[in-house]
């Protein structure tokens, strides 16, 4: 639709007509692309009502205090990993990952009697480090995101079994304040760990939308090489990215020994899926080049929502699985069925 | 000229049976398609005969792609008839247009690399035996099918194995095994080098003198003279008219294209630019695939062209120049001084900008608006304390280059990917511009942009380098070099074969220096 630079030609009229088109088309396709967040917005919506309804032991103060502390911990590596998989990648090794920076601090802090900080800068360090090892094996090893993670979430469930001694580490005498950091509560009623999840998503959304690791972020998922070829470093910054995202894995392993008032080495499997399920229901796509903190948090949100809502109706848990499951089979069809409408 | 039903049939050694000579096999009379807010095809006639190739021209959005997807089922039209082989028809499904003899191939190719020659061609018509698939009948037929159209192809090769000419060999067997009696190729040469071309173009001849009536997209004059019966032209939406092959000239068909004339003959302005600094220096380059003692030297203000055939070196140089690819030898100085050049960052900051010749793939976020895309090389600049990025300055700088380079789009936030190829790729050099290079390497920079936004590409070019910009061209279109480069360096098998300034070259000197290398 382009047209000749000489103004004045019959082309004139039409290439309005074009543009108008155009412009319709970009809000067509700015409602498209806000579509699956709106949809799971929408969805969180009816769940709330729909359990409200359902249960008078649903939405009540302490009941949606549970719902967001059991938010905390998926919702925090989701974040963390919405950047890997705006990029395009992957992390598997989330959980046990989390697992290895929960005992980590319970080494530091239990087994070496250091200061509860260094016991939390201890955690997310490892985390860091994690991402650290993760983006070098994506970059200069060239990699597949899945099997470096992959590999990464076998060494890290290893070597977090390894160094516990296949036993929890337990704060209640080393540091009896421990259970505080998740527990505590700053503001009445709410327990801290809700509120340093909810931070920490506003710290995620202003560095994935305001500054340059977010820019860059989107611009390699979208298109790796131009990227690179606009000179841009791209595989400093994935490391970067992946280094990013292990500290909001290291900041969920001190919240969930928190919670647990001990570091469990084994409590880490399976949260890596129920982590990429929440940003794939959050609309952030697989492909790279899309995503939102705020779709992550809504995502996060509907699966908490959903196996507590399930819980108080008295639905078995392994019925609370399946509903899960169909909901990350839906968000990924809905996906999906965008990216056709894109070709 | 300008005249629909002509009597003068191309002569052919069409054989087909019980035909006149004279009947279309394909006739499309007076279709229109609308979308919401735009006409894109108001009363368009075309016709096919057997045996012939029918030209379709048109700038890009003059129609030509919304035809073909009626032509081959995948829109219905809003009105007009389509007769095929003298019968109405109702073309509902690209399926069915395959069934009934109508099929299109695609500039994207639609094959499995990882499937067979054969089973590509035969997927989903699979022959079998009690049942099972049988590899020997299948390989067998295909065997036949392909000697039958003299392509010299394994049909158990896998055909992410072949080059991209070879795979179009196989989407054109494949059309002719559902015997296909109009076959609509869209652009089918812009991926193919020149022998490959040929090697095309001798199976189109085969076809049509097998009675296939063929209607050929392309954007390439040179195509054109060669391939075409007749040119039919559209123009926004509008037919605007046929040449029978006795007619035809690039001028007029160029002047129904855009509706006005365009001088084909401009050449740079001779000027020189040898008391110019040097600001690009390059030296003996070399890389273990490829180049062997590349050695050129870019003056300030001038532009460069680099010709040749398809892979003899010029891409690669420009990228192992730029640090995209390893170097195995050579030094690069840039304004005197030594450039130590490993990845495309050092260039970038040495203000060396690359405009890749795939935009689609190397070069633009299709996803994301102009302005992720203008300031993408220019990030860093905006980023404030801790990488703080505000948006109201990348925008309304954005906004001064989309007006300075007239770049067609309704806003910044616009979504790259429905601009068009010529708005597209001065998106890409707002990039650059924006970052302040001053040294600019276009690799292939009109390809699949239409012929106006060509002009307006050059033009461009051209007023870079008279600000002091320096510009490295790489084109494969001889014209195209002419056109822009003050010095053109020609390119065969990894070598440099010779330096023409413009006024002594010419397209066969080029062609020439260009050949030179294949006879080592």
């Amino acid at each position: 639709m382009s047209t000749p630079q000489q103004p004045g030609e019959t082309t004139t009229v039409i290439q309005q007509a074009v543009n108008e088109d155009t412009d319709k088309r970009d809000v067509a396709g700015f409602l498209k692309r806000q579509l699956q967040q709106s949809l799971a917005f929408g969805t969180l919506v009816v769940l709330l009502i729909f359990f409200s309804i359902a249960s008078p032991n649903f939405f009540t103060f302490s009941n949606i205090a549970t719902v967001l502390l059991s938010t905390a911990v998926i919702g925090i590596l989701a974040l963390g990993t919405t950047f890997v998989i705006i990029t395009g990648g992957i992390d598997l090794s989330l959980g046990t990952g989390m697992a290895l920076c929960a005992v980590m601090t319970g080494v530091f802090v239990t087994n070496m009697g250091l200061p509860v900080w260094v016991g939390i800068l201890g955690g997310i360090a490892t985390g860091v480090l994690m991402g650290l090892v993760n983006g070098l094996n994506v970059t200069f090893l060239r990699l597949p995101p899945f099997i470096a993670t992959l590999a990464m979430m076998m060494i890290a469930g290893g070597l977090a079994l390894v160094i516990s001694g296949v036993a929890p580490i337990y704060f209640s005498t080393s540091a009896p304040d421990f259970k505080k950091i998740a527990l505590g509560v700053l503001i009445p009623g709410i327990p801290n760990a809700v509120l340093i999840t909810a931070v920490l998503a506003i710290i995620a959304a202003i560095v994935l939308s305001k500054t340059l690791l977010g820019r860059y972020t989107f611009a390699i998922g979208s298109n790796e090489e131009a990227t690179r070829l606009s000179g841009v470093n791209t595989r400093r910054w994935t490391i970067f990215i992946y280094m990013f995202a292990g500290a909001f894995t290291g900041i969920a392993g001190i919240i969930i020994a928190s919670r647990l008032d001990s570091a469990q080495p084994q409590i880490g499997t399976g949260y890596e899926l129920q982590a990429i399920a929440a940003v794939i229901i959050g609309g952030t796509s697989l492909l790279g080049g899309r995503g939102s903190i705020l779709g992550t948090v809504i995502g996060a949100l509907i699966m908490s929502v959903l196996v507590n809502g399930l819980r108080i109706l008295s639905i078995q848990t392994e019925w609370q699985n399946v509903v899960v499951g169909v909901v990350v089979l839906l968000a990924v069809f809905l996906d999906s069925l965008r990216n056709r409408q894109r070709t | 000229m300008f005249e629909m039903d002509s009597m003068m049939e191309p002569s052919t050694t069409f054989k087909g049976a019980g035909e006149h000579m004279s009947d279309p096999i394909l006739r499309v009379e007076g279709i229109s398609k609308g979308f919401p807010g735009v006409q894109a095809l108001k009363d368009v006639h075309l016709e096919v005969h057997a045996g012939e190739v029918l030209v379709l021209v048109g700038e890009n959005g003059a129609g030509k792609s919304t035809l073909m997807k009626i032509l081959s089922g995948i829109y219905t039209r809003d009105e007009g008839t389509i007769t095929f082989e003298g019968q109405p028809v109702e073309l509902t499904s690209p399926l069915q247009a395959q069934q009934l003899g109508v099929t299109i191939i695609h500039q994207e190719l639609n094959l499995m690399p990882d499937l067979t020659v054969a089973q590509n061609i035969y997927i989903g018509r699979e022959p079998t035996s009690v049942g099972l698939l049988s590899e020997r009948r299948l390989n067998r037929q295909t065997a036949e099918l392909l000697k039958r159209l003299n392509i010299r192809l394994d049909p158990r090769q896998k055909v992410g194995e072949l080059t991209v000419a070879e795979q179009q060999m196989v989407e054109i067997a494949k059309a002719l095994s559902f015997n296909a009696k109009v076959l609509i190729m869209d652009e089918p040469t812009s991926a193919l080098t020149d022998s490959e071309t040929e090697t095309l173009f001798t199976l189109i001849e085969q076809l049509k003198s097998d009675g296939t009536g063929i209607v050929y997209i392309s954007h390439r004059m040179d195509e054109l003279r060669r391939l075409a019966d007749r040119v039919s032209v559209l123009r926004d939406g509008h037919y605007i008219g046929s040449l029978e092959k006795s007619e035809i000239s690039v001028p007029k068909i160029i002047e129904m294209m855009v509706g006005r004339v365009i001088d084909e003959g401009t050449r740079p302005s001779a000027r020189e630019h040898q008391d110019e600094p040097i600001v690009l220096d390059v030296a003996n380059l070399s890389t273990k695939t490829l180049l062997k003692d590349v050695s050129f030297q870019l003056h300030r203000g001038e532009i460069l062209g680099f010709a040749g055939l398809m892979g003899a070196g010029r891409t690669e140089t420009a990228r192992a120049v730029i640090g995209a690819d390893p170097r195995s030898a050579g030094t690069i100085r840039i304004n005197g001084r030594d450039a130590k050049i490993h990845q495309p960052e050092d260039a970038v900051r040495r203000g060396v900008g690359y405009l890749s010749e795939d935009r689609k793939q190397l070069g633009l976020m299709l996803e994301q608006d102009v302005t992720f895309n203008t300031v993408l090389a220019s990030l860093s600049n905006y980023a404030g304390a801790l990488g703080w990025m505000g948006d109201g300055k990348a925008k309304s700088r954005t906004k001064q280059y989309v007006e300075q380079l007239r770049v067609k789009t309704p806003s910044v936030n616009q979504i790259v990917k429905l601009l068009s190829g010529g708005n597209q790729q001065k998106v890409v050099i707002a990039r650059w511009l924006m970052r302040d290079c001053e040294i600019l390497i276009f690799d292939e920079p009109t390809r699949g942009i239409d012929v106006g936004a060509k002009e307006e590409i050059y033009r461009l070019m051209q007023q870079l380098a008279d600000a002091g910009k320096s510009i490295i061209v790489i084109s494969s279109e001889l014209p195209e070099i002419l056109r822009v480069a003050n010095r053109i360096a020609v390119f065969a098998n990894g070598r440099i074969t010779g330096t023409l300034r413009n006024e002594e070259a010419s397209q066969e000197k080029i062609m020439q220096l260009a050949a030179h290398g294949e006879e080592d």
